[in-house]
């Protein structure tokens, strides 16, 4: 079969972040430069070295589901946020009222990993350490294990569960797949998604991820790493993305679910588009597990890839002189390492054209969501091209000259004296070296 | 499929044989290897069998330079890197991780990626218990004040967490089997991580598959890996339903068995199931060994119910759905109707119920002529060995594919030729996938 290169539209984005859940409201304190972090309340975290986060505040599942919520009252945060978000993405997309082709539509996330279920899970580790002979007793173990820890609390840990949940609430059968590619996933997820559709798997995708890794074994994994900022001083600033003063990323959580969607799909339900999706490219560092390859070049590589697809040549510009890449979301953790190579990446595509490409994390205002960052890093994008304006770098007042970009510092950019932004790029790099950009264009027929 | 992509190296790695020839060999003697857990005492719990991996150790299949790195790999990344070193070796593939390779072929790296299924990894009980028992208050639980570096119950670097090594995090992040695998072999093209539980292999297959048509990569190491052999998570798998109570029995293969109304449930495995797979055009120009054609791939999403935290569920369908789709697209995308196909192997993990919906969803499909065709399952064999299933699924069908032989104890007695295989799953979440395998031109 020749496979039918389908065009993939975006109609209908939702998302759960730190700064809240409608679209317009979030929106607008992204371009305020407000933040979101405040001392962790999830539990204790006094004593850490980070003790502070960006945590998602007064969140029901019944205020976006009503009566439905009951129904997946088991589920993990993560899930919960995933279940919210994808509530209004298939609202926004008009598929309440015009349901689609259930076994043509599919789901694909980077969702995380669920919460532990700390009393029992604590117990049983304490239980079963034998302090005589220093070592885990696994009978003493499993033993406590068997008398406190619950099946379902267990069994939704399992992050493809997340997906069934959705599954459950939608009614869709097509291709179902998760993927865990760390903070890359779920720009990986949108990206593998818009190929399904483009080569005719499936008519529409939700598309995103979700994770919550604000729990003590979470945030202790990074502490470990010496990955987040310990500005427990200050933490309202602490994410300061390409700032000398950077220190490290602060913990987010939350969920970012869009709706792709086949050209002709879109166009016979008379959809709103809202974007396309030009272009996707994905790159291994094959280097370290801990470090990014110092020259950024498996970054460098994925942006490469997405442009080639989208057929956008980096170093032309258009009559005016204006580079044809009018914006770029920032991996931009706030990581002394990320930011540098994250940015020696971009000038090395880019080249000299690369001073004059907006580059910008929003991570600086609703920290790092983990595996939703790039679902909801690209939703700004989409923002970006339905309004014309772009999201600024928050908390960046001394530029490290190793970034030296146009970050958009502290302040939003207004475009449309210009034209506004016809196409964005959005970048999610995970440890181990996976690298994923999505390439968005401004939808024109 | 459009452009042909091709299976040119195989890896399994499972409790009957670490590599294709003794994994072949076992399948064709009929031998079956479940017997009671070694990695841990798992005498506490209600399934105590397993098909377990034994006499491999990591440092054998890593690159000396590498060995240190071993330090920070789970289980299942272990099981991974070793399928993948097995299958890039029965490809004649030279990559930095072939040091002990003298010749073979040595390709693009930049258009060679990597897709391998994975589990939720659990994190290493010993090793955390050892540190949590260090921030215990006065009731002996656990404490989160004593936890931190702050604490002034404890002196810094002595706090509870610090018992953890620094990258303790990176062991147990599931896209870890591929980043060690890219590293290993200096992989730089497209690399996903796929979790889909027993479905993850083939889901990784299939997609892996589809990286290499739309040209985004020349070759791929592609399947996946799994280990539940730990506290926490045999555990989970325990409390998903799916395990046997073992009670007394030694031997696995009287407890679990595929479609029997009187299976007493399934047992477990481990394995790395890695393949290599190719454009044809590049496996031919290198001069491979082919061992058979993916013509066939299909993903879809059983309806739920299939677990129990949902909770308005209908009565369940004694069709699994999602599965009977997953087939239907993979038929289709190969361009093969069910009477082309001459041998199916399914999971068949020995739960009553689910094998008799997986039953179902494969009458749906193939109808009167089930009876026929040959049928073969792994689980009853090496166990349920999750993530890594679909790759030794594969790697059984791409051997009956390229020997024209079929293991001993399958349902059926053998057809005149094989052309066609079909590979699927169902999984935990309602996850499906089905693979189409034929016969190389």
């Amino acid at each position: 079969m020749t496979p039918k290169k389908q065009r993939v539209v975006i109609t209908g984005m939702g998302w759960v972040t730190p700064l809240g859940t409608d679209i317009d409201n979030v929106w607008n304190k992204l371009l305020s430069a407000q933040g979101a972090i405040g001392p962790v309340t999830r539990f204790d975290a006094s004593t850490c070295a980070t003790n502070f986060a960006a945590e998602v505040k007064n969140f029901t599942l019944t205020d976006h589901l009503g009566d439905r919520a009951h129904v997946h009252s088991a589920a993990g945060l993560g899930t919960q946020f995933a279940l919210a978000a994808t509530k209004t993405a298939w609202t926004m997309a008009g598929l309440d009222t015009t349901p689609p082709n259930l076994k043509r539509t599919g789901i694909y996330l980077g969702a995380g990993e669920g919460v532990l279920d700390y009393p029992p899970y604590m117990a049983a580790n304490i239980a079963g350490w034998d302090s005589q002979a220093r070592k885990l007793d696994s009978v003493a173990w499993i033993a406590k294990a068997y008398e406190g820890m619950n099946p379902i609390a267990e069994i939704e840990q399992e992050p493809q569960l997340t997906l069934t949940h959705i599954a459950a609430e939608l009614g869709t059968m097509g291709p179902t797949l998760n993927c865990m590619t760390a903070c890359a996933a779920s720009t990986q997820a949108i990206g593998e998604a818009f190929e399904i559709i483009r080569r005719g798997d499936a008519d529409i995708m939700v598309a995103g991820g979700c994770h919550s890794m604000i729990h003590p074994l979470g945030m202790t994994g990074f502490m470990r790493l010496t990955a987040m900022s310990t500005r427990r001083d200050d933490p309202q600033t602490a994410s300061r993305p390409f700032d000398l003063s950077r220190d490290g990323f602060v913990m987010g959580e939350g969920a970012g679910i869009i709706i792709l969607e086949s050209l002709e799909s879109a166009k016979a339900r008379k959809a709103n588009i809202l974007a396309e999706v030009a272009g996707f490219g994905s790159t291994a560092d094959a280097y370290r597990i801990t470090d990014i390859h110092p020259d950024g070049k498996g970054g460098a590589g994925a942006i490469s890839a997405a442009l080639a697809q989208a057929g956008i040549d980096p170093n032309a510009t258009d009559d005016t002189g204006r580079p044809l890449v009018h914006y770029i979301s920032a991996h931009g953790t706030g990581t002394q390492e990320n930011d540098k190579t994250e940015s020696n990446g971009i000038r090395s595509v880019f080249g000299k054209l690369a001073t004059q490409v907006p580059f910008s994390s929003i991570k600086s205002m609703m920290g790092h969501l983990i595996q939703a960052a790039g679902a909801v890093e690209l939703m700004t994008c989409i923002q970006a091209i339905q309004t014309g304006i772009l999201p600024p770098t928050a908390n960046l007042n001394n530029l490290d000259p190793a970034c030296g970009l146009d970050h958009i510092p502290n302040k939003p950019r207004d475009e449309n004296h210009r034209g506004g932004v016809d196409v964005c790029l959005s970048n999610s790099f995970g440890f181990g070296g996976q690298n994923d950009t999505l390439c968005l264009r401004k939808y024109k027929d | 499929m459009c452009s042909r992509v091709v299976i040119t190296g195989l890896g399994p790695v499972c409790s009957i044989g670490i590599g294709i020839e003794p994994f072949w060999q076992a399948l064709l003697d009929g031998r079956s290897a479940l017997s009671p857990i070694e990695a841990f005492d798992a005498s506490g719990y209600r399934s105590k069998l397993a098909g377990e991996v034994r006499e491999v150790k990591i440092r054998d299949f890593v690159p000396k330079s590498y060995r240190k790195a071993t330090k920070v790999m789970a289980r299942d990344t272990e099981l991974a890197v070793i399928a993948a070193k097995l299958a890039a070796q029965d490809a004649g593939l030279i990559t930095r991780g072939s040091e002990d390779a003298d010749e073979g072929f040595a390709p693009d790296l930049t258009r060679i990626g990597c897709q391998i299924g994975a589990g939720l990894i659990a994190a290493d009980t010993e090793e955390l218990s050892r540190a949590v028992v260090s921030a215990q208050d006065d009731a002996g639980k656990f404490s989160m004040e004593k936890w931190g570096t702050e604490s002034n119950a404890l002196g810094t670097g002595e706090s509870g967490m610090n018992n953890l090594p620094p990258l303790w995090l990176l062991k147990y992040l599931p896209n870890m089997l591929a980043c060690h695998v890219t590293i290993i072999h200096g992989l730089e093209g497209p690399s996903n991580t796929i979790m889909g539980a027993e479905a993850s292999a083939i889901l990784s297959i299939g997609e892996s598959a589809r990286v290499i048509e739309r040209g985004s990569a020349d070759l791929c190491f592609t399947g996946g890996a799994e280990s539940r052999l730990n506290p926490l998570g045999l555990l989970r798998w325990d409390y998903s339903g799916r395990l046997a109570d073992t009670g007394e029995a030694t031997d696995g293969s009287t407890i679990t068995k595929p479609y029997d109304p009187d299976s007493k449930g399934g047992i477990i495995g481990e394995a790395g199931g890695m393949l290599i797979i190719e454009n044809e055009h590049h496996a031919k120009a290198r001069d491979a060994t082919i061992y058979a054609e993916i013509t066939g791939f299909g993903a879809a999403q059983t309806p739920p119910p299939v677990f129990p935290g949902i909770l308005d569920q209908p009565d369940p369908d004694p069709i699994d759905r999602g599965l009977e789709a997953a087939i239907e697209s993979a038929l289709i995308d190969a361009n093969l109707s069910q009477a082309d196909i001459d041998l199916i192997m399914p999971m068949g993990i020995g739960v009553p119920n689910l094998d008799a919906m997986e039953l179902g969803a494969l009458r749906s499909v193939f109808a009167d002529r089930l009876d026929q065709i040959p049928r073969i399952t792994l689980a009853d064999r090496v166990g349920n060995t999750m993530a890594g299933h679909g790759g030794l699924m594969a790697a059984a069908g791409a051997m009956c594919l390229a020997s024209q032989r079929l293991p001993a104890n399958s349902s059926q007695s053998q057809p005149d030729t094989i052309n066609h295989v079909l590979i699927c799953s169902g999984s935990l979440g309602g996850q499906s996938g089905a693979l189409v395998l034929s016969k190389p031109q």
